[in-house]
């Protein structure tokens, strides 16, 4: 396509292979016929190829059994009963189809539905408000980290799991660090951190250093101590392994 | 006969009259021989001539005591079938009252209905004197001279009486009326009570039918301009992203354009978001308020008690009061750093207190703000209290009764 420029190492977070060899496959499911028609472009934009196309979840559960695709873009909202249909379909398919990654789509988001994917998965889930759809490049990043098993979390998720967060050892954390922890809680990269508060991606390293050593998080790999903090940050228990 | 329609109305009237008052005699009445009987053994018993006396007087004394209700249900069927008049039914309840009316003011107004009844029979007997006097023996004719003259006058007498008759009948009809509904009618308490039931089920409905409305004006605007606006930015931004080399003034037109949309659905979403948001029904207060926190300009620390499911009119009035709350802390607390929600349940009653550390002054008596809120906490029979002294802090207290 052209001009589209792929956004500059901002795909990171776990297992996240860019460009992996063989076609990328996604399903969409959106009941509203205009918007599904934007969403297919978006998607197909970020290099996959769109598999099926569904209008309420038991229409998305088929097309995922189906085609078995490496991501699945989801409302949350949809028909029969209009109320959480997405959410309850989004963990289904994560519990019987690891390998596809989901992003939910909603006009609202909110926490509660938030803390139950990231109760059951670490990775491979997103969940967006609608209108950031619009930020085309943004979202096309935020399609490929999930696609990828990275996390892509609304700023407004991220503000109302706080809310709910009382006092703890975060206090500890000075208010750079807790910026810091609240873009990783977003999914995004050392670098896209180090891009939004317009400082050293080493400097960032600092940070994330000094954040786990004050969470007291084990020494295990990277990845799996950057997903604690997110976690502990975010207030949501995380799920046993 | 064709009588101008005034005196037919009158003539129906007075017949009407006549015969509720005729019909009232009897029931009014027949509790008077019970009284001479119960008088007559009482002296006996006291005289100790008869010593079954006492036993046999609590005969009338119990038929006294049984005639009160079905004497009541005869009053309900005279006031109703004669003059349109519905009493309530009283059964076995207001006892006292109802022997009253039977035992005490009945025969009173049955006396006043027989005398009335007499003073027509006889007026009629007096005016019409001249037509029967022939009837009457000769013999007796001859023993009185003048009894001409004293016919003649006699008929006038009847006429007054007659003519008399027609006030005092619509006057005691009135009295009876006055006095039946006072005794027997419903009190104003009781009415004032049916009426508070009345009220208080068509307030419900009312509340009921706007959050009704207010829901699906929710669902339709999600459904059509929310889906329609995103989709419109959603294409704005592909445009933006994909025809980079349009011309900088075709560039630009495009980029305010996107930048307006996203603009539209942030407005449109708060403003939908403020009526009824669908996750208040899905999952309730709790889950519901964590999203208005987050959005307030302000750090908003949110405490909220594990909550039981409550009634929708209940929840929605609290989430719109959290919500009103937030946003006038937003707008008019000068110098308000910070805001607390904490949100309890005691028993029937749901609590919700919002405070921010702002420089007070805030008045409920202005602001429409406030007074809709205040509005809203009372139509489901709350009470709104706010505190805010000059100098902070403001502190503003809702209490929701919540059944089940």
């Amino acid at each position: 396509m052209p001009g589209v420029n792929a956004p500059t190492a901002l795909a990171t977070g776990p297992g996240v292979s860019e460009g992996a060899s063989g076609v990328r496959r996604a399903v969409i499911a959106e009941d509203s016929v205009l918007l599904r028609i934007g969403l297919v472009k978006v998607v197909e934009m970020a290099g996959f190829t769109v598999a099926a196309e569904a209008g309420d979840a038991a229409g998305l559960l088929a097309a995922v059994a189906e085609h078995r695709p490496e991501l699945a873009v989801v409302d949350v909202r949809m028909p029969p009963g209009f109320t959480d249909e997405g959410v309850r379909a989004a963990l289904s398919i994560r519990r019987e189809w690891p390998d596809t990654a989901v992003l939910l789509l909603s006009q609202y988001v909110e926490e509660r539905y938030a803390a139950d994917l990231l109760a059951a998965h670490t990775g491979g889930v997103g969940y967006l408000l609608k209108q950031r759809v619009a930020d085309v490049e943004e979202f096309v990043e935020a399609l490929r980290r999930v696609a990828g098993g990275g996390t892509a979390l609304d700023p407004q998720v991220v503000s109302q799991l706080l809310v709910r967060r009382a006092s703890d050892p975060l206090e500890r954390l000075t208010a750079r660090e807790r910026e810091v922890l609240a873009l990783m809680a977003e999914g995004r990269s050392n670098a896209a951190v180090a891009a939004q508060l317009v400082v050293s991606e080493s400097a960032v390293a600092k940070h994330i250093n000094s954040i786990f050593t004050k969470l007291d998080l084990p020494k295990a790999d990277a990845d799996h101590r950057r997903v604690l903090a997110v976690l502990r940050f975010l207030g949501v228990a995380a799920p046993g392994r | 006969m064709t009588l101008p329609p005034r005196s037919r109305r009158a003539l129906l009237r007075l017949r009407r009259d006549l015969l509720f008052l005729a019909a009232g005699v009897l029931p009014h009445l027949l509790v008077v021989p019970l009284y001479l009987w119960a008088a007559v053994l009482f002296g006996a018993t006291v005289a100790g001539s008869d010593s079954d006396a006492p036993v046999i007087l609590a005969a009338p004394l119990a038929l006294l005591c049984a005639a009160g209700p079905g004497l009541t249900e005869v009053q309900r069927w005279r006031f109703r079938a004669l003059c349109g008049v519905e009493l309530p039914r009283l059964g076995l309840r207001r006892l006292r009252r109802q022997f009253g009316y039977n035992g005490l003011i009945g025969p009173l107004l049955g006396a006043l209905e027989l005398l009335l009844l007499t003073l027509l029979v006889a007026g009629l007997a007096a005016a019409t004197v001249l037509l029967w006097i022939w009837a009457v023996p000769w013999q007796w004719r001859i023993g009185h001279p003048g009894y001409t003259t004293q016919a003649a006058y006699l008929t006038g007498l009847g006429l007054l009486a007659l003519a008399a008759v027609v006030p005092l009948a619509a006057g005691l009809v009135r009295l009876e009326n006055l006095v039946g509904r006072a005794v027997l009618g419903v009190s104003r308490s009781d009415e004032l009570e049916r009426r508070v039931e009345d009220l208080t089920a068509s307030r419900a409905g009312a509340v009921d039918a706007a959050d009704a409305e207010r829901r699906r004006i929710e669902r339709d605007l999600h459904d059509g301009a929310q889906q329609r606006l995103v989709s419109l930015a959603l294409n704005l931004g592909l445009a933006k992203a994909t025809l980079t080399d349009l011309p900088p003034k075709a560039r630009e037109v495009i980029e305010a354009a996107h930048r307006e949309a996203k603009d539209a659905i942030e407005e449109l979403n708060h403003l939908v978001r403020g009526l009824h948001p669908a996750v208040l029904d899905e999952l309730g207060l709790d889950a519901a308020l964590s999203g208005l926190a987050a959005r307030a300009p302000l750090p908003v620390r949110l405490r909220v008690d594990p909550l039981e499911r409550t009634a929708a009119a209940v929840e929605g009035v609290a989430y719109f009061v959290v919500s009103e709350a937030l946003t006038n802390v937003a707008k008019h607390a000068r110098e308000a750093t910070r805001a607390e929600v904490t949100v309890t349940r005691i028993g029937g009653i749901l609590r919700v207190v919002i405070a921010d550390d702002g420089m007070g002054g805030a008045d409920p008596a202005r602001g429409s703000g406030l007074k809709g809120l205040a509005q809203r906490v009372r139509s489901v029979d709350g009470t709104f209290r706010m505190s805010s002294p000059v100098g902070g802090p403001t502190m503003m207290s809702v209490e929701l009764p919540c059944p089940g």
